[in-house]
């Protein structure tokens, strides 16, 4: 039993090696884009959801980019679920671990723990790797459990890496495109990601529209208390 | 005679009402001569409240259950009216109680406001930073993300490396074999209640004993030689309130700005204040790669990290970091300079301060680092200036050359 945990914890800190020091494109999100935004949460509910659950995340919450209810369960909730209720999905934990080495992981807080970049990278990264089960690797995540989900969209890509003298770059190249051109491909990820940045905590742009007003009055009472304290002490020496 | 002052006359025949208000405010005389540095005890006590007042609200939602308690904060961050807020305070909090008492510390590194006779107050200031330790480190579990695991993990283990009773005393802690269920409630127990009641306890016994002998100040001279032959007022003693309060609320103010900058547009500021790992899961079967406390943390860390475990023990370490911590409790007792004010110290004092400030910000730079034989190496070498300011102090601080202490206060 010891040996078995060890060598799973092994082996969990390797994959987890391998995300590390890559280079990440920077992801163009923009919250206050509710377009980008509402796009992003159909290319999701539409392709993540499957497997992935947002546990965290209740449909009715997509209000806050602009969607009414009526939308929300005319277009966006295909698992019979009420607008009040959160994502989950319906795949077994078991059976998921069975098909891909691992069970997918929620993606409520994906975007808090790994950040956009990372995820905007990873979601263009993937490539064809005849060695993997799957027939998939990815840059941003060697020896990644989820095959491509949006190849049809991104069309297939392959890894060419150039050796010069003890430099290695890596790049990857479109072998066989697919529905979408890369400009049309890295915008449908960019709105994805702004999705999941939204997803991560949908009360950020409100937090931070407050957040001017609370320090609009703290100057104001900071102006206060700094003539209240100058008339108490004016006969201090 | 109106009815309010007559309500005030019945207290105080039963209740000391009014001469409590005196002794702890109108008529507690403090030296005039506080400056920038004199802020962080009164904020301290602010962020206590805080604290307190946000924990609260948060044990309304929270649930302490393996099962259930990394999706309970996320449930008060979205479903919550206002819980978003509640959290973020709290989080902020926590990192700034000790941004704040890190500076107090220092206040009293640089002005001697540990010397006689203030060694208790000095004494229930460490418990109090000791209380507060474990306050943080159990409260860190509570969110049960990754490092929240991790990091009670690595702490726990290493009770385990005490010689003999150990493996069971880690046991004990825990309450399991790992990090679990158990211990996520015991920590949970101690968090919101048994740590708060020490530190409120302790938080009033540093006030009285201060209050006892008085405040001191950055000319580090004592303002009760110089009374009012009539009045008894200490010629250099002003009260507490009106005139400090009133100061102290612009000092809230600022701190308030900083605090709400953080909350409202960086809460995690930058992963040092909530850790980005901690937005995964706690997964017993999946070590991080890299495991750092949080930033308040790092400095002991790097401490324990710098000695080498011998005799296949990591008992060394955990000893160094206990000393690390420890050692600061006797500073009363080392520091021999005829004065206690840095403006009146030599220039011995001065340099061994600078490199005791180097030595502790490098520690805690050092502890949130991966380990490689240069860092490790340089740990060792700011552990040995950090405790060196301590063991070496009886005696530099003896022969250091210091100036001659005004005999009142300069302003």
């Amino acid at each position: 039993m010891k040996k078995s945990l060890f060598l799973v914890s092994l082996l969990a800190s390797t994959m987890a090696f391998a995300s590390g020091d890559i280079h990440l494109d920077k992801a163009p999100t923009n919250l206050s884009d509710q377009q980008s935004l509402q796009r992003g949460a159909k290319t999701f509910v539409n392709y993540c959801l499957s497997c992935h659950s947002a546990q965290a995340m209740r449909y009715n919450r997509l209000q806050d980019i602009g969607l009414t209810e009526q939308q929300i369960k005319d277009n966006l909730i295909f698992t019979g679920a009420k607008v009040g209720d959160t994502m989950t999905n319906s795949m077994n934990k078991k059976d998921a671990k069975a098909w891909f080495g691992a069970t997918p992981p929620d993606l409520s807080v994906i975007s808090r723990s790994r950040g956009a970049d990372w995820l905007y990278t990873y979601l263009r990264g993937f490539y064809r790797d005849e060695t993997r089960a799957t027939g998939w690797n990815n840059v941003a995540f060697d020896k990644v459990g989820m095959p491509h989900v949006l190849y049809e969209l991104q069309g297939e890509q392959v890894l060419h890496v150039e050796k010069h003298g003890e430099h290695e770059t890596q790049k990857l190249v479109l072998d066989k495109p697919g529905k979408l051109t890369p400009a049309e491909y890295d915008g449908m990820v960019a709105d994805l990601v702004n999705y999941l940045e939204f997803m991560g905590e949908p009360i950020k742009a409100t937090r931070m529209k407050l957040g001017v007003f609370v320090l609009l009055f703290l100057g104001i009472f900071f102006v206060v208390a700094y003539y209240l304290k100058k008339e108490f002490w004016k006969d201090i020496h | 005679m109106n009815s309010l002052t007559r309500l005030l006359g019945w207290v105080d025949d039963r209740f000391p009402l009014t001469k409590l208000w005196k002794e702890h405010l109108s008529e507690y005389y403090a030296p005039k001569n506080f400056n920038f540095w004199y802020f962080f005890g009164s904020l301290a006590l602010l962020v206590l409240v805080i604290q307190i007042v946000s924990g609260i609200f948060l044990t309304m939602h929270y649930k302490p259950d393996a099962g259930l308690a990394f999706y309970s904060v996320e449930y008060i961050m979205r479903d919550v009216d206002w819980g978003w807020l509640i959290r973020y305070v709290h989080s902020t909090g926590a990192s700034m109680f000790f941004v704040v008492v890190y500076l107090h510390m220092f206040r009293g590194l640089i002005y001697g406001s540990y010397r006689k006779p203030r060694e208790l107050i000095w004494i229930f200031g460490m418990l109090i930073y000791l209380a507060l330790m474990a306050e943080a480190f159990m409260g860190y579990l509570l969110p049960w993300g990754q490092m929240s695991y991790w990091g009670a993990q690595v702490i726990v283990n290493l009770f385990a490396a005490v010689p003999f009773i150990g493996p069971d005393l880690s046991i004990w802690i825990r309450g399991d074999y790992v990090i679990s269920d158990a211990t996520l409630n015991r920590f949970f127990a101690f968090h919101v209640a048994a740590l708060p009641l020490v530190l409120i306890g302790l938080v009033v016994a540093h006030i009285i004993a201060l209050h006892e002998v008085g405040s001191n100040n950055p000319d580090g001279v004592e303002i009760k030689k110089h009374k009012d032959p009539v009045t008894h007022i200490p010629l250099d003693g002003i009260p507490f309130h009106p005139y400090y309060t009133v100061k102290d609320i612009v000092g809230v103010v600022v701190f308030l700005m900083v605090f709400s900058a953080i909350v409202f547009f960086a809460p995690d500021l930058g992963g040092y204040f909530i850790e980005y790992n901690n937005f995964v899961p706690a997964d017993p079967l999946n070590t991080p790669t890299h495991i750092a406390p949080v930033w308040y943390f790092t400095p002991f860390y790097a401490v324990l990290r710098a000695v080498p475990p011998m005799f296949g023990s990591q008992f060394p370490g955990v000893i160094a970091m206990g000393v690390a911590v420890v050692i600061i409790f006797f500073l009363p007792w080392l520091d021999r300079a005829p004065a206690k004010s840095i403006r009146y110290r030599g220039p011995i004092y001065k340099t061994a301060l600078t490199l005791f400030v180097i030595s502790f910000v490098g520690l805690g730079w050092l502890g949130m680092l991966p380990v490689t034989p240069l860092y490790t190496l340089l740990s060792q070498i700011l552990t040995t200036v950090y405790l060196g300011f301590f063991l070496l102090m009886p005696w530099y601080s003896k022969i250091d050359k210091c100036k001659p202490v005004p005999e009142r206060v300069t302003g």
